[in-house]
């Protein structure tokens, strides 16, 4: 029982903080149809801002700062790179973004160091929330998804009810029309990769100091990302909101859970001779590869995602 | 039909095969021969993923799959024929390589080629990402941290060629790399190598002819998956040791790098870039540590200003020559020498400045030569003149490359008219 509820818990910050990450993602792509390769390459700055702010000046200013210094760099790279990339299509486009991200890790080696750096959690933010039959649930955890949930109703009203939303919303599916109407499309274009990155970069301040802080951590979270896009649906806030949770959930509970075929097999009185490796397998040894496995099955069974349109 | 190989084509094969030939007696030091082994390599798997990026315009993050895994296979069948006395040909090991990438591609390009565009490439990521993680679950096929080593030296081979020595290596690394591109160039003159291209350029028309995009890149992705896996085996009996590195998607990411760096418009691009990379990978980083940032950088930068790769610069110079500009364009390089020299040192002195200082022990002091100078990167007013040098290099690079296109689109519209 205890189980269940601290995984279910741990895992819905996990989905919330892919979500983070998942959103700025869909938002660009259904807006400019470009995949930003460099998304979770962001994520790694907002967590490095965040360390250096906070080791100047503290925590919290860096909540604030570390967020809007990515969102401005984004806007810069979409003003002044993307844009011309734009140019010769999308492949160049996502190339350039993998360019951007290759030269961000090794920007942040050259800077920080290859090794992690020390970001922790606030001593105000550290400690128990509560403790549940012996198992203690920290308030970190607690704030991150206060944070993340926050942030995303603070989109989610942006985008549905003020004047810049709707041009926003009606710029995602008819972009020439916004455009004669005499909306600056490319500006609202570099405010949205803005908008996206930063989010990505508040991910980092909230994600990076729960998880670890190394120049390794947009390689680990990049691909996690990419396939919750994939699952969801490309373009769907909605799939990408279920896909962060399921593989958040789904992630957390199999870390935790040392089950393997071969025990399946011995639970049906089924026992086998010889058993390969493969039998042997625990769920916690799974637990890496399953957003990718997951992945695979959703494009043989369903190729356009939870919710995702259909391609045209 | 015409034949494949006629006229200039045959002769710039010859030429190809004669330089490969004598390639390995320019120098007898040793890292000459290792260099023109890891060219000969990289060639194959740089034109193998240029089948899918040039060719079909499936642009995949998780290539390396393909020569991992074929590296792999090639290690666990000279290891079989060690422990078994078979008398298998280490000549052929490389096709069982071939073929591992070939049934790789047949399984996973299933999953992959579902999609195409932009989802290729996530997916391909996401593919690539679960076989280099699987690569640590399993360490009794992928031998854990340390990898899979043998001994490409096995009976007396045919006519007593055992690759014992490099030379004899280099000789089996330069014929697979010759048939591999002879095959891989004839495959883009059959029917299937321009439906790919149709695919990639209209895959809506592509399916009124009569063909299944899907299908086409389906196909496209088991064939490239055949060479990179060739490409693998190669590695594997070149090193005689394979490790999960082979098969990560940082070499996914180099082979991107060496295909477009090249050029992914024009089949030679993919040669070009993949042996200028191998070169530059290691007479840059016995220069600096940084040498990943200026790979980053140059990429980068080709991406905005010259998509078309080192293959595209020379197909345009070719044609300003034929329309009698080419002078006049040099006469801007030349211009331009001075402020990219000023770029160029301003990011140089920029990014050397934050190594030295990330790397110093003792605080206040970051000694960095450069240049023939001494510069101290913990002096915050040190780092003002290479700012400054960058940013005026750059607003003049700005303004020189402003007049060239201008003057060039006025050049391009005049010749279309001549043209009409």
């Amino acid at each position: 029982m205890q189980f269940v509820l601290s995984s279910l818990l741990n895992g819905l910050a996990y989905g919330l903080l892919l979500f983070m990450l998942s959103s700025g993602l869909t938002l660009i792509f259904s807006m400019m149809s470009i995949l930003n390769f460099a998304h979770a390459a962001f994520y790694m700055l907002g967590a490095y801002f965040a360390y250096q702010i906070s080791a100047a000046v503290g925590f919290w200013p860096g909540l604030v700062v570390a967020p809007l210094l990515v969102g401005i760099i984004g806007a810069l790279v979409e003003r002044y790179g993307l844009r011309k990339a734009h140019r010769f299509g999308p492949v160049a486009e996502l190339l350039f973004t993998f360019g951007l991200s290759f030269l961000a890790v090794e920007a942040v080696q050259l800077i920080w160091g290859k090794a992690a750096v020390d970001y922790r959690i606030p001593s105000s933010l550290q400690g128990a929330l509560f403790t549940f039959h012996g198992t203690s649930y920290p308030i970190y955890k607690a704030f991150m998804m206060v944070v993340s949930v926050g942030m995303l109703l603070a989109l989610y009203a942006g985008l549905a009810f003020t004047r810049i939303g709707l041009i926003i919303q009606a710029a995602l599916s008819r972009p020439d029309m916004v455009q004669a109407l005499g909306h600056d499309v490319p500006r609202i274009f570099t405010l949205v990769f803005g908008g996206g990155t930063a989010l990505a970069g508040l991910a980092g301040v909230i994600g990076g100091n729960a998880l670890v802080t190394e120049p390794g951590m947009a390689e680990s979270m990049g691909p996690i990302v990419f396939v919750v896009v994939v699952v969801g649906g490309l373009g769907s806030l909605g799939g990408a909101f279920v896909a962060s949770l399921l593989i958040g959930i789904l992630q957390t509970f199999m870390v935790g859970l040392d089950w393997s075929l071969i025990d399946l097999l011995r639970a049906l009185r089924l026992e086998p001779r010889a058993a390969p490796a493969l039998t042997r397998l625990s769920l916690t040894q799974l637990a890496p590869i399953m957003p990718y496995l997951l992945m695979v099955v959703i494009l043989i069974f369903r190729p356009r995602g939870l919710m995702g349109a259909r391609e045209t | 039909m015409k034949a494949p190989f006629s006229g200039n084509r045959l002769i710039v094969l010859a030429g190809y095969l004669a330089v490969i030939v004598v390639a390995p007696l320019v120098s007898t030091r040793g890292y000459w021969l290792s260099l023109l082994c890891q060219i000969g390599i990289t060639t194959i798997f740089a034109l193998s993923f240029n089948m899918l990026l040039g060719q079909t315009g499936l642009l995949s993050f998780g290539h390396a799959v393909y020569f991992g895994l074929g590296a792999f296979a090639t290690v666990h069948l000279l290891r079989a024929v060690h422990e078994h006395s078979w008398r298998f040909p280490v000549t052929l090991l490389p096709l069982a390589g071939g073929v591992a990438g070939l049934l790789f591609g047949i399984a996973l390009g299933y999953v992959t080629t579902r999609r195409a565009g932009t989802t290729f490439a996530m997916i391909s990521l996401g593919i690539g990402e679960m076989v280099a993680a699987s690569s640590l679950m399993f360490p009794g096929f992928f031998g854990g941290e340390g990898g899979l080593s043998s001994n490409r030296v096995t009976s007396p081979g045919w006519f007593g060629i055992t690759y014992g020595s490099p030379l004899q290596m280099y000789y089996l690394i330069a014929g697979w790399a010759f048939l591999s591109i002879v095959g891989m160039y004839l495959l883009t003159d059959t029917p299937l190598g321009r439906m790919a291209n149709a695919v990639r350029d209209n895959p809506e028309r592509a399916e009124f002819v009569g063909f299944d995009p899907q299908w086409v890149r389906y196909l496209m992705v088991v064939l490239a998956g055949f060479f990179a896996g060739v490409a693998g085996g190669l590695t594997a009996l070149n090193y005689e040791i394979v490790t999960a590195e082979t098969l990560s998607t940082a070499t996914s990411g180099i082979v991107i790098m060496m295909a477009f760096v090249g050029g992914i418009g024009h089949f030679t691009g993919p040669i070009i870039g993949a042996a200028l990379i191998t070169v530059l990978r290691i007479a840059v980083a016995g220069i600096t540590e940084a040498w990943p940032f200026y790979f980053g950088i140059l990429f980068t930068v080709l991406v905005l200003y010259a998509p078309g790769g080192i293959a595209g610069i020379v197909a345009e110079h070719k044609r300003l020559y034929e329309a009698g500009q080419l002078g006049r364009a040099l006469q801007d390089y030349l211009l331009g020498l001075l402020p990219f020299a000023l770029c160029a040192s301003g990011v140089i002195t920029l990014v050397e400045m934050a190594y030295a200082l990330a790397n110093t022990s003792e605080p206040g002091s970051a000694p960095l030569h450069l240049f023939g100078l001494t510069l101290n990167a913990a002096r915050p007013l040190g780092w003002a003149p290479p700012v400054i040098a960058l940013t005026v290099g750059a607003l003049l690079l700005r303004a020189i490359s402003r007049r060239m296109a201008a003057r060039r689109d006025t050049l391009y519209a005049s010749l279309l008219q001549r043209q009409a």
